[in-house]
């Protein structure tokens, strides 16, 4: 962290960051995530590539959008919750007020058939955007302890549980998680006892 | 517009405010859970207003959290966009802040790699299981099944294959629909 703070610059001031993050939201189309990298790394220089990674690997552990949890936790960095919250905020508020907008008059434009149309197309390209992002992740299991067999019984457990039981989604991340925790422990603890 | 009584909008904030500590992975993978309880417990809207607001967040600029919005927003106006993503942003913000300052040093530990290594299995079955879902109301209608199939398929294998913006692939989506395609 030391080492890195050097190459680092900072936001002048809360609005500063407010500002970047609203400029930086309304880039990203599908995703922000990407244009995040960019903008707060190579162009800003307010995170170093490594601290990127870092703080997304703890946001993308904890619950909520993980490009929310980002913003906050470099917000609070730099001004303490006035910080967080101007991160947030700008991550927000302008895409908020133009999807709202969207909701608002595609409620009026629904009966003409094009409108409707276009809307189911967009629909399934969406649902195919999310099974897509659904394999991507499947190759970051690559590399987890529990191994190929333990991780693919834990999936299709969870992708059966809530498609064909309908199991509530607390059930689910309580029941299956504690069960993922307990046989992710022993199997690091044989892994490190073992080498 | 449609609007609620007070008492079913503070409920829709509550069931948020507890679906935002399950929200790992991001707010995607309680998409299911808002359905069940949106669409087939209370029917406060229908299967195909989901998808839209799915599609509507998706096709805006901005995380797609803001789905969340838009459900509430299609439930009660304006109060219920509110409502919605106060509900589902207020817990999970709060304990990020928390643990963020707590400090990643203790990343190391045992208890905290199985925390990750244990629940991303999870996770990703969360998410196969929201496309699912998400596809199931174009897949499902006979007339047009093999269009939407077609979108879907060509979705995923351009978004695996290539490096083009998704905004491209929804604007393809959007004219395969207006042809009738889909």
């Amino acid at each position: 962290m030391n080492s890195a703070a050097q190459a680092r610059l900072s936001p002048r001031s809360p609005f500063d960051l407010f500002i970047a993050f609203t400029v930086l939201a309304l880039q990203g189309f599908g995703g922000v995530l990407a244009v995040a990298q960019r903008e707060l790394v190579d162009r800003r220089r307010w995170m170093t590539r490594e601290e990127f990674v870092d703080a997304y690997s703890v946001a993308q552990l904890l619950p909520g959008p993980n490009v929310v949890n980002l913003s906050l936790m470099l917000g609070d960095r730099f001004f303490g919750w006035r910080g967080a919250l101007a991160a947030v905020g700008g991550m927000l508020f302008a895409p908020l007020v133009l999807v709202l907008v969207l909701a608002a008059s595609y409620n009026q434009l629904a009966s003409f058939p094009a409108v409707a149309g276009a809307l189911r197309g967009m629909g399934a390209v969406a649902s195919g955007l999310i099974l897509a992002m659904a394999l991507k992740m499947l190759g970051t299991l690559r590399r987890n302890p529990l191994g190929p067999w333990l991780c693919a019984l834990l999936g299709l457990t969870t992708l059966v549980a809530v498609t064909v039981f309908r199991v509530p989604l607390a059930w689910v991340v309580i029941g299956l998680g504690l069960a993922g925790w307990c046989l992710a422990r022993w199997c690091i603890a044989r892994q490190d006892g073992g080498q | 517009m449609t609007s609620l009584p007070l008492a079913d909008l503070a409920e829709l904030f509550l069931r948020f405010l507890m679906l935002s500590l399950l929200s790992i992975g991001g707010a995607m993978s309680t998409a299911p859970e808002m359905h069940r309880y949106l669409v087939v417990d209370r029917g406060w809207m229908n299967d195909a207003d989901f998808t839209t607001a799915i599609a509507l967040a998706q096709a805006a600029p901005g995380p797609n959290v803001l789905f969340v919005p838009v459900l509430g927003f299609q439930v009660a106006g304006v109060a219920g966009a509110a409502a919605a993503l106060i509900g589902i942003l207020l817990p999970s913000t709060l304990l990020s802040l928390g643990v963020s300052r707590w400090g990643s040093r203790r990343r190391d530990t045992p208890g905290v790699r199985a925390f990750t290594a244990g629940l991303a299995p999870v996770t990703v079955g969360l998410v196969f299981a929201t496309g699912w879902l998400l596809s199931l109301p174009f897949v499902g209608e006979p007339a047009h099944r093999l269009g939407a199939l077609a979108l879907i398929v060509a979705t995923m294998a351009t978004t695996l294959k290539t490096r083009l913006a998704p905004i491209w692939m929804i604007a393809v989506g959007a004219v395969a629909g207006i042809l009738g395609w889909v």
